[in-house]
């Protein structure tokens, strides 16, 4: 019964510190954005308004099994008219080195508020997406993806 | 390093008046992204391409900025209503100040 309850503790420090290990090799190497420097960039393209949610759909996986090629969809309910329309989608994310995705910058002419690209994930994260509607509304959405292997570094 | 980066668009050669179109794009660009480093450990400088641009007729309907967090062979799509005949310029801007164009005509009936 001893040696039954001492085998798994033996296991788990030693994968505990092969894990603390890996950690360490990374850490130096690469400083990560954090959900506060998504807030900054959010704060100056607010300009103090607050951003209601809704009215965006984010189309993005669940699950990214290679995070070097993410496909990432956007899709905004709007007429597209000269006076009501989608001005700009922002995307960040809250994990990668950098903030900043892409922007995208719609006119009336598009028909529909809607793009698609395909963008790197260096670990499981958050997208977050503020759209700006052209009579000066914010709007918000975010959506988390899990990803199995990082697209970043080499 | 590698060959000039090949853009390549995708869109209907004709349309109805009114109806909505879906434009593919795709251009052979490396995007590097300067996060990483080679053997010796140095840093491999940035190099993307920053923008993307659409005009028809000669006036913009989408624009897009693209940050390191874009994939290589970067892909773009968005949609434009048609309503008159005429051509489409895309521009993808580099970093290094270069910029690749493609035109596409377009017959609205």
């Amino acid at each position: 019964m001893d040696t039954l309850t001492r085998e798994p503790t033996r296991r788990f420090a030693l994968a505990a510190g092969a894990l603390a290990f890996a950690a360490a090799a990374i850490a130096p190497r690469l400083a990560f954005a954090k959900p506060s420097d998504v807030e900054a960039e959010f704060a100056k393209l607010l300009g103090g308004k607050k951003p209601s949610d809704g009215r965006i759909k984010l189309d993005l996986p669940a699950i990214a099994e290679n995070g070097l090629v993410v496909p990432l969809g956007v899709d905004i309910d709007s007429p597209m008219t000269d006076a009501d329309h989608v001005k700009a989608v922002h995307v960040f994310a809250d994990g990668n080195p950098q903030p900043g995705v892409v922007s995208f910058y719609f006119t009336p002419q598009c028909g529909k508020a809607a793009a698609s690209t395909r963008i790197r994930l260096a670990q499981t994260q958050n997208i977050v997406a503020l759209v700006e509607m052209s009579n000066g509304s914010f709007f918000t959405a975010s959506q988390e993806v899990k990803v199995t292997i990082g697209g970043c570094g080499g | 390093m590698s060959t000039r980066p090949t853009p390549r668009v995708r869109l209907p050669a004709t349309a109805k008046a009114g109806e909505m179109i879906e434009i593919k794009s795709l251009i052979s660009h490396e995007m590097e992204s300067g996060q990483r480093r080679d053997a010796q450990g140095a840093n491999i400088p940035r190099k993307i391409i920053k923008g993307f641009r659409a005009t028809f007729n000669g006036k913009e309907v989408f624009r897009a900025d693209w940050h390191p967090a874009i994939s290589a062979n970067p892909y773009q799509s968005f949609f434009v209503k048609a309503t008159e005949s005429g051509e489409f310029e895309f521009t993808w801007s580099d970093d290094d100040g270069s910029n690749y164009v493609a035109k596409n005509k377009i017959t609205v009936a």
